[in-house]
């Protein structure tokens, strides 16, 4: 029998994968197709203080092994999510919650977490500073040490839980973001976030998302993501979550090789509701194959 | 919704970019018409969301055109071959509101997802209208076959080479009193029909989709209810609630 369980931040998870936050909704959706406890965690829709609607569409279009959203963090807001949203995930979901946290301000930031942080099923909170689809928000805060560094202490000083500052990947040095986080005291990293990305509709010679740029993700971005894993892993000494385009168990065993102590799922989601399940199912059998026994083993063992 | 493999067992051209394929596989998460299926196609990374034509036991009828490259892939497909579907996804008409005189509507493709609406209401008993709208002649399909059914049948095209001339707003007035209205079509035609009528009415709303089933929130529109996913808690909208 082998070991799928791994630790992160303290946290004893049944095994290392977690859907991508913007890619599970608040878990119910696919509650109603499978059962979604076999998760390891589940990182919820990413939540600001206010209500947001987001940009408007079309917000999605199609790439090579990808797509790119501009959703631009449409979610409920802190209260309804903490009142309406996550009494929907408990009644379908009995494993450590991950919270994702945006905001356009440092008071943003703080307010949402302080709240959040009364809410026992929450085990971590991801911190998104890397939303490349709202102006003067998220990316900005993730894609200059200072404002990362920032962003961590004010955070930590709100929070008892663990703290994980969610990365951009559309900066020149991604492990001196990290290393900023560390320093500021978070309790991991997650990334990558989306790259920036855009496409123009050939008939209309104007671009397809009505905010003509948006997010890439899927198994395009998937090298794009090992590398800043392999590279966040040499600079800093706290868990990494690795994510983008990861799609199957071997990706899954990639991304911790690089690094990675657990693993978000994302795109693959919604082009198979099912992915997750699959990957999970997938995972011993694929360890089997590959002789490894305790799955925590292998977190950066290609180094 | 399901997920499930579904063997095509025809598919043949209605119009020169316009084809009808066949499909064998579980349909049981089919529950309305007006609702859709997301079909996954080899090379492409999202899958194409297309209406429910009919269903009937094990066989789903969809009726597509050839806009893109998911639809040109489809388009070469042959019987035999099989696709991963996801089925029953989106609300679809609400059959307990229509009366019992509801005109029906659908532009170019939207037409499709009216004949299996058309179909149930007919055998519950409605007296049922349909006007389908074209740009001409040589685009019109499923006239007969909606005649068959016992549906009256109005045509119209916008360049008058078959039925009425002009838009599906043209004819409106030739279907006499009506209960309700379902429509289907580009958005223009949806708000021309809006404009133009004052029964109750069903409109349903294309959109680019993500996932096809909620999760991703891409498709969200805003209406006097709040935000709205077309995939989820649309297509199908009521006149009440409909921002344009």
């Amino acid at each position: 029998m082998v070991n799928t369980k791994i630790n992160l931040c303290g946290v004893t998870l049944d095994n290392p994968v977690i859907p991508a936050s913007g890619t599970f909704g608040f878990g119910y959706e696919y509650a109603d197709i499978y059962d979604i406890n076999v998760l390891g965690s589940l990182s919820f829709k990413g939540t600001t203080v206010e209500p947001r609607y987001g940009n408007p569409t079309p917000r999605i279009a199609e790439t090579a092994s990808g797509m790119l959203n501009s959703v631009g963090l449409q979610n409920p807001g802190i209260d309804k999510v903490i009142s309406e949203e996550l009494p929907k995930l408990r009644a379908c979901f009995s494993k450590p919650i991950m919270a994702n946290i945006s905001g356009f301000s440092l008071d943003d930031y703080t307010e949402a977490c302080r709240k959040i942080d009364s809410e026992e099923q929450v085990a971590f909170i991801e911190v998104n500073i890397s939303c490349p689809n709202v102006h003067n928000g998220g990316m900005s805060f993730g894609a200059d040490p200072k404002a990362a560094e920032e962003v961590t202490k004010a955070v930590k000083a709100v929070t008892t839980k663990p703290v994980i500052m969610k990365l951009t990947p559309n900066v020149t040095n991604i492990a001196e973001i990290a290393k900023a986080c560390e320093s500021a005291g978070a309790d991991g990293v997650s990334l990558i976030n989306t790259l920036l990305g855009l496409r123009i509709d050939l008939k209309k010679r104007r671009p397809l998302l009505a905010n003509t740029t948006g997010g890439l993700s899927g198994p395009a971005v998937f090298p794009v993501a090992l590398r800043c894993v392999w590279q966040v892993y040499n600079a800093v000494s706290i868990p990494i979550i690795g994510m983008g385009g990861v799609s199957s168990s071997s990706d899954v065993i990639e991304m911790m090789l690089a690094g990675a102590t657990a693993v978000q799922v994302g795109a693959a989601n919604l082009v198979d509701p099912f992915a997750c399940k699959k990957i999970i199912e997938d995972l011993p059998r694929e360890m089997q194959r590959l002789r490894i026994d305790n799955l925590s083993d292998i977190i950066g063992g290609a180094h | 919704m399901k997920q499930g493999i579904f063997e095509i067992i025809e598919n043949v051209a209605l119009t020169r970019d316009t084809f009808r394929m066949k499909l064998q596989g579980d349909t049981s998460a089919i529950t309305a018409p007006g609702q859709f299926v997301n079909i996954k196609l080899d090379g492409l990374f999202l899958r194409r969301p297309i209406s429910v034509c009919d269903k009937e036991g094990y066989t789903l009828t969809i009726i597509y055109k050839v806009v893109g490259d998911g639809t040109h892939a489809m388009a070469h497909m042959r019987a035999g071959q099989t696709l991963d579907i996801l089925t029953g996804l989106g609300n679809g008409y609400d059959l307990t509101r229509v009366g019992d005189r509801p005109l029906l509507i659908g532009g170019g493709v939207g037409v499709p997802p009216m004949y299996y609406l058309a179909r149930q209401l007919i055998e519950s008993g409605k007296k049922v209208t349909v006007i389908m709208g074209f740009n001409t002649e040589r685009e019109v399909f499923y006239k007969q076959e909606f005649e068959a059914l016992g549906a009256r049948v109005l045509v119209t095209t916008a360049d008058g080479s078959c039925g009425i001339r002009g838009f599906v707003t043209a004819a409106i007035p030739e279907a006499g009193e009506v209960s309700c209205i379902c429509a289907c079509g580009p958005e223009p035609m949806l708000k021309a029909i809006y404009d133009a009528t004052d029964v109750p009415a069903y409109f349903s709303f294309e959109e680019r989709m993500g996932c096809g089933f909620g999760a991703c929130v891409g498709c969200t529109c805003k209406t006097k209810y709040g935000n709205k996913r077309i995939c989820k808690d649309g297509p199908v909208l009521t006149r009440e609630e409909i921002i344009w």
